[in-house]
């Protein structure tokens, strides 16, 4: 009975191990230790490395990154309950369209989707050159390489992971607790904030853990909108891999970053994991 | 009177997650280099065809999601179907953390790998390592589609096809499989999707002789506008949802 268990989750034990625990083994080690004079990476073992990241310039970057991955979850979150809302609330044969065109420029490249911002939003995008067209403005409006650009490309690529979620617990919502909210004197807007949100709370919750997770380790959105005056973690621990040639730092800061992720997720799973099941 | 604010936000909603796509799409077709309308023109679809960076990156792209799609397809089906006979807590939480573990990390984490691995044998990264590390992301993808659709499943009917005589494999093969096909296809789709995505840990394994699509639209978006790119990319756009329609009619066949 079990043999074919055995062949069967041989390959994905191999694979996981090999090339995702084992890399991450590695990793762990590089930390310990101390670069070398051409880079490269050896003797003697050191805690230097994660006593650097108290520099208040990475100190710095990760407060930031923290703050840029909040206000994303925190607008994708506005944004996508009420379209959530709308699409639950829509006719049982239109959901299926209204959630296929939320997913739609979701499965289309997240390169594109990114540069397709960029060609709107540089100085010489289409905004710009608009705006310039019709004499509103002389020279061309900073709208692209700033913090705000980078919010509205994480906005912009992970607001599906918000929707979906929020719109699978609202599509269980049985409708007559809304009239009997209504039959008992209750405005629309009581039952909303009263009724509706707190059983969405699941919903909420998971999306918000599905958006903060890559947004607090995005590398690509920081890299291209903000243009290297917006960095974020991510973009830190690239650079210690290959411009600055510092892979203990690199592999410190790498580590740093998915403990926060981890301890994070077990914090939000102990207090509402089973809301999120 | 508050439904039809919701529509109107709704509609302001889908123009955002819209408008940018079409504009690009639109903008392909334009016959100025610069981003203002001159007239129709398929000009820089031309330029595309005689771009054989462009067209070499694709290939590898298709070459490459392929054959991770084929992959971890397989790999990921028969590993959820292993942890639905028996639970493997080390395997499923080790695929569970790669889900989360930023990107970044795990390229950084797989190129330390690689690089350590040149000391003692002798290879290159290339297509071989994005082709290595790209099964390896999507497998946890894979297996959670195939766990949800194993939800589903009654255990007893397997029970019953070995009872009147089928090996266990014969079981999987005839009686689970066909009703996990669905969920195979969902999640074939899923893989390709995110193999053919992939950026971050993509240009962090592939070497210097590699390059796929995203990376040569990575180094394009950060050099200036040149259209050729809006032209790829509204190819892919087209692309990928002519794939998601044919695959949604696929799993309404079968379903």
């Amino acid at each position: 009975m079990n043999q074919l268990r055995t062949w069967f989750l041989a390959p994905a034990r191999l694979l996981t191990f090999g090339f995702f625990l084992a890399p991450l083994a590695i990793v762990v080690l590089y930390s310990f230790l101390t670069r070398g004079t051409y880079g490269g990476q050896g003797a003697p073992f050191t805690l230097e490395n994660y006593t650097r990241l108290a520099d208040p310039l990475y100190l710095e970057i990760l407060v930031k990154s923290f703050w840029i991955a909040i206000l994303s979850t925190a607008i994708c979150l506005v944004m996508g309950f009420p379209l959530a809302l709308f699409i639950a609330r829509s006719g049982p044969q239109w959901r299926g369209t209204w959630i296929n065109l939320v997913m739609l420029p979701f499965w289309t490249n997240f390169l594109v989707r990114t540069y397709a911002w960029m060609f709107l939003l540089r100085d010489t995008g289409l905004i710009n050159t608009a705006f310039q067209g019709l004499g509103l403005i002389s020279q061309p409006l900073p709208l692209l390489y700033n913090d705000g650009a980078v919010i509205l490309g994480l906005v912009y690529g992970y607001l599906p992971f918000m929707v979906l979620p929020i719109f699978s617990t609202l599509e269980r919502q049985d409708p007559f607790l809304l009239e009997a909210a209504a039959d008992l004197g209750a405005t629309p807007w009581q039952t909303l904030w009263r009724v509706t949100v707190p059983m969405a709370k699941p919903g909420i919750l998971a999306g918000s853990v599905l958006v903060f997770i890559p947004c607090l380790g995005a590398y690509l959105t920081p890299d291209l909108m903000g243009g290297g005056k917006s960095i974020m973690i991510g973009n830190v621990v690239q650079q210690q891999f290959t411009s600055s040639r510092d892979w203990p730092f690199g592999a410190a800061l790498s580590l740093v970053l998915t403990a926060l992720v981890m301890v994070l997720l077990w914090f939000i799973m102990r207090r509402g994991g089973k809301e999120l099941i | 009177m508050k439904n039809r604010w919701l529509a109107a936000y709704a509609a302001f909603a889908y123009l955002f997650l819209h408008v940018p796509l079409l504009v690009l799409t639109v903008f392909s077709f334009n016959a100025s280099r610069f981003t203002h309308w001159e007239g129709f023109s398929l000009k820089w679809y031309a330029v595309l065809l005689e771009d054989h960076r462009l067209i070499e990156a694709a290939l590898n792209s298709i070459l490459i999601a392929v054959a991770a799609t084929a992959l971890a397809t397989v790999i990921g089906t028969i590993a959820a179907y292993g942890i639905w006979k028996r639970s493997a807590p080390v395997l499923e939480g080790s695929l569970y953390t790669g889900l989360v573990t930023p990107e970044i990390v795990t390229g950084v984490s797989l190129l330390a790998l690689f690089q350590g691995l040149f000391h003692y044998f002798n290879f290159r990264l290339g297509l071989h390592t994005v082709i290595l590390a790209h099964v390896t992301f999507s497998i946890a993808y894979v297996v959670i589609v195939i766990q949800a659709r194993l939800k589903t499943m009654d255990k007893s009917l397997e029970e019953a096809a070995m009872d009147l005589g089928a090996t266990e494999f014969g079981a999987f093969r005839k009686v689970t499989l066909p009703v996990l096909m669905p969920g195979v296809i969902a999640a074939a789709l899923l893989a390709f999707t995110i193999s053919f995505d992939d950026y971050v840990i993509t240009s962090l394994v592939s070497g210097v002789d590699t390059e796929t699509l995203p990376m040569v639209i990575y180094t394009m978006a950060r050099k200036g506008v040149s259209p050729a790119v809006n032209a790829m990319s509204a190819l892919i756009v087209i692309g990928v949802g002519a794939l998601i329609v044919a695959a949604e009619k696929l799993q309404q066949q079968h379903t």
